[in-house]
């Protein structure tokens, strides 16, 4: 009865593996209950598409005549400022980068119009992006100024990285104060205006495998519209959040470092936002494939939206300021619903993230895996789950007094 | 009953006086404020949303041009980008009129309905790919 991922493999390899979306199980399941729908589903399609900041790109640009280190100086892409400190024509953009003239939030909330986010997204896109490095200059890099025009297609390597992606469950916010408020999860009306919600739900790659049993570091995964990888755990990740029976966490808990190669990826999946009064970040489509080794596999792919619950907070206060209160919990079925309840009142609601978009990176990913063109990989190593894993501290702030 | 969306330029000297109130008063019409602005020793503007029967509404709108007011229809619109839309729905909650909303909520799919739509620009900034514009 159970199969292994070389079996499932072996199937998509002569066309035959049954391949359906993490929607789609559901109703399967359903109709055909848990033991025959096992034995006939192969594999299992995730997707999310939502800002993700703690993204970025890294490339080497070629080296020059005569050579130019850029590591110790500065470099700009876009008037965007790219990290240096690497060896001489390597540069990482982060998503949240600001342009060096932007006023931020100097009259707020600041516009946050361009950014890494953008640049990455238009690297991706084959346009020309705007160069410049100022570099001390060594015996061995003589060369100080660098302005030019760069194109993805002339780069050696172009990658994202993102150090943590694809959280598991997020927050829904809400602003209890009386003036508007402007964060990542959007614009917050005053008094409960209005809620915000960043989760594909049903859909999302974290919660239809919620041990981490089928993904792992080295799984294979549909990254930006091209092939990635998962590389590791994302930063903050945290599978010690408290869970439903069902074994899905009712707070934001794992999350992966994801890569893959930027010149497979298409912008409609690598897509820079802003946030007004909050900044720049970067929409990432992210799909990953589940094979359905066993019932119990099966069965955790069948979550629906009325079965994954996630906390209600204030962003105008609890969040900013550290506090651990939540003002509720609603499952996601009511939250897409347009309406949920907070404090008594009805509060509509809004995605971040995109369910519509989320549906087509799973459909795209069991249309490749049904034509043969992606197969699945075992892990090399399992992500941390369980009492051993380690847990996510905040800052042990230990602060420094002037003249010691 | 008709209905019919203005956008009126007030020249400075005008700015004191009841001219829109007489649309009420004198010509049966009810209007709804859409926006207004007025800066001192300059231009007043105004979008109205006039209702009322249709040859009132031409009445009203020659006297507001006999009274000096520059009377244009409004062309302002708001338009979705949707290449650039990620159907994210932040400006569903954010629309006061409902014009922004989802259309299904098995796709959760975001569509726009032009007719509903008050060129009030609340959704422009909210929106992270900034795909709605105000065109004029």
């Amino acid at each position: 009865m159970a199969k292994t991922i070389k079996e499932i493999n072996e199937k998509i390899k002569q066309g035959k593996a049954v391949v359906v979306n993490a929607e789609e199980i559901i109703e399967i399941v359903a109709k055909k209950g848990l033991a025959q729908a096992a034995k006939e589903v192969d594999v299992v399609t995730t997707g999310t598409f939502g800002p993700m900041c703690s993204s970025g790109a890294y490339f080497n640009f070629g080296h020059t005549k005569p050579k130019l280190k850029a590591g110790g100086g500065t470099a700009l892409l876009n008037n965007v400022p790219a990290y240096t400190g690497w060896a001489a024509v390597d540069l990482y953009i982060g998503a949240t980068a600001a342009t060096v003239d932007d006023p931020l939030n100097k009259i707020h909330p600041g516009e946050f119009a361009y950014g890494g986010g953008h640049v990455i997204e238009e690297l991706v896109a084959g346009k020309d992006v705007r160069l410049q490095v100022e570099a001390y200059g060594t015996d061995c890099y003589p060369r100080k100024h660098l302005d030019t025009w760069i194109n993805i297609n002339d780069l050696n390597e172009a990658l994202l990285f993102n150090s943590r992606n694809a959280y598991q469950n997020y927050n829904v916010a809400v602003n209890l104060s009386d003036r508007t408020i402007y964060t990542y999860l959007g614009t917050l009306k005053p008094k409960l205006g209005n809620a915000n919600y960043c989760s594909a739900g049903q859909l999302s790659p974290l919660l239809n495998d919620p041990y981490y049993k089928t993904l792992g570091i080295g799984t294979r995964i549909w990254l930006g519209g091209g092939t990635g990888y998962i590389v590791w755990q994302g930063t903050q990740h945290n599978p010690h959040a408290p869970r439903l029976d069902n074994g899905v966490p009712k707070r934001p808990a794992g999350t992966l470092a994801l890569i893959g190669d930027l010149k497979q990826m298409d912008p409609k999946w690598i897509k820079g936002v802003s946030f007004v009064g909050y900044g720049v970040s970067l929409n990432v489509g992210i799909g990953i494939p589940i094979p359905i080794l066993n019932e119990e596999i099966l069965k955790y792919t069948a979550v629906k939206d009325e079965d994954i619950v996630a906390a209600i907070v204030d962003y105008s206060d609890a969040y900013p300021n550290g506090k651990p209160e939540v003002l509720g919990e609603v499952d996601y079925k009511t939250v897409k619903s347009g309406q949920i309840e907070v404090k008594g009142k009805k509060v509509p609601t809004s995605g971040i993230s995109s369910y519509k978009r989320a549906l087509e990176i799973a459909n795209d990913l069991k249309d490749q895996i049904k034509k043969g063109k992606f197969l699945l990989t075992e892990k090399v190593a399992d992500l941390p789950v369980g009492d051993s894993a380690p847990k996510f501290k905040p800052l042990k702030e230990r602060p420094i007094k002037e003249g010691k | 009953m008709a209905s019919r969306k203005i956008v009126l330029t007030f020249p400075k000297d005008k700015i004191d006086k009841p001219i829109v109130f007489k649309l009420i008063k004198d010509f049966n019409l009810s209007f709804n404020i859409m926006k207004a602005s007025i800066t001192p020793d300059q231009e007043g503007h105004m979008v109205l949303e006039l209702d009322g029967d249709k040859s009132e509404i031409d009445r009203g709108i020659k006297h507001l041009k006999d009274e000096g007011v520059k009377v244009e229809p409004l062309s302002k619109e708001i338009r979705v980008d949707w290449n650039k839309c990620t159907q994210c729905s932040a400006c569903v909650s954010i629309c006061p009129t409902g014009a922004l909303y989802v259309k299904d909520r098995k796709t959760m799919a975001v569509d726009f309905d032009a007719e509903k739509c008050i060129a009030c620009e609340l959704c422009i900034r909210p929106c992270p790919p900034r795909a709605i514009k105000v065109h004029f």
